[in-house]
């Protein structure tokens, strides 16, 4: 796979995309093992229900974390300069993941050549995360 | 509804270390399989001290440092009621598997929404090596339901 670079990228390229398998009750159990993230809200049925959902809910972690693998199978991950996610929906049991991103500015700042990047992870029903993400290339 | 009393306040800061272990389970859970994350002698073969920790990892050092329980609580608030609104990272250099990270905190703002329906908890954090230098920020919205 070559690299983009910042003279071959283009406003409205977009980035290879992911969608992950659905969602499933262990890959919460080991999200929540993994990332500390143990609120009780993403792992225990009894839990959720007793704050008023019908079951539980994907981190919303989980979905910026599928956000950043994209990313840094795209370009190396010290290119990333910041990466801004804002949970708009939550993402259920069962849902896949879809991640998708495009390019929507291209700029220069100090030495550095820099695109800005649209990112979206989407649910089959809802928009879960939108996000922006600042790339520093060649 | 959250005292506004605590916009301003700093968190102890808590150094936590990067543990490789932590690092490939955190990997698996991510479906994350390319080696530099996976592999320490791949790690080492691509010119990194140690397995490298993925985009969102300073969000978990982040919770390490301070466990989301205690944080509610300060705020005297339940679990239960808390969404995340957005976590924003800016990256000043790489995190590694055997990195020592100190984790410093603040409350930087508290919102009210709808008629204080909802409350933002907004913090901001720092993140430093052992050698003294920032390698990330984050800046956080934390959602409350009333």
């Amino acid at each position: 796979m070559t690299l983009p670079t910042f003279d071959s990228l283009k406003i409205g390229d977009e980035i290879p995309a992911l969608t992950t398998p659905p969602v499933s009750r262990h890959a919460l159990a080991l999200y929540c093992g993994a990332s500390g993230d143990h609120n009780p809200i993403h792992v225990d049925l009894d839990y959720a229900r007793s704050s008023g959902l019908d079951d539980v809910i994907a981190h919303g972690m989980l979905s910026a974390g599928y956000l950043g693998r994209m990313l840094a199978n795209w370009v190396p991950q010290s290119a990333i300069r910041s990466m801004n996610n804002r949970f708009t929906a939550m993402t259920h049991i069962g849902d896949s993941v879809t991640c998708t991103g495009k390019v929507v500015k291209k700029f220069k700042e100090g030495n550095e050549k820099l695109i800005r990047v649209e990112l979206q992870a989407n649910t089959p029903k809802a928009q879960t995360i939108i996000a922006e993400a600042v790339i520093a290339l060649e | 509804m959250i005292d506004k009393k605590h916009i301003g306040y700093e968190f102890h800061p808590v150094t936590v270390p990067v543990e490789e272990g932590r690092l490939r389970f955190l990997a698996k859970a991510l479906g994350e399989t390319r080696k530099i994350y996976t592999d320490t002698d791949a790690a080492n073969a691509a010119g990194m001290p140690g397995l490298l920790a993925p985009p969102t990892f300073p969000f978990m050092l982040e919770i390490d440092a301070l466990d989301l329980v205690d944080f509610v609580e300060l705020l005297g608030e339940k679990l239960g009621k808390l969404l995340h609104g957005e976590e924003n990272f800016v990256y000043h250099a790489p995190i590694y598997a055997g990195d020592k990270i100190t984790v410093c905190k603040k409350i930087t703002d508290i919102i009210d929404k709808k008629g204080g329906t909802l409350q933002f908890v907004i913090s901001h954090t720092d993140f430093i090596n052992q050698r003294g230098k920032k390698v990330a920020e984050t800046h956080t919205n934390y959602v409350f339901r009333h």
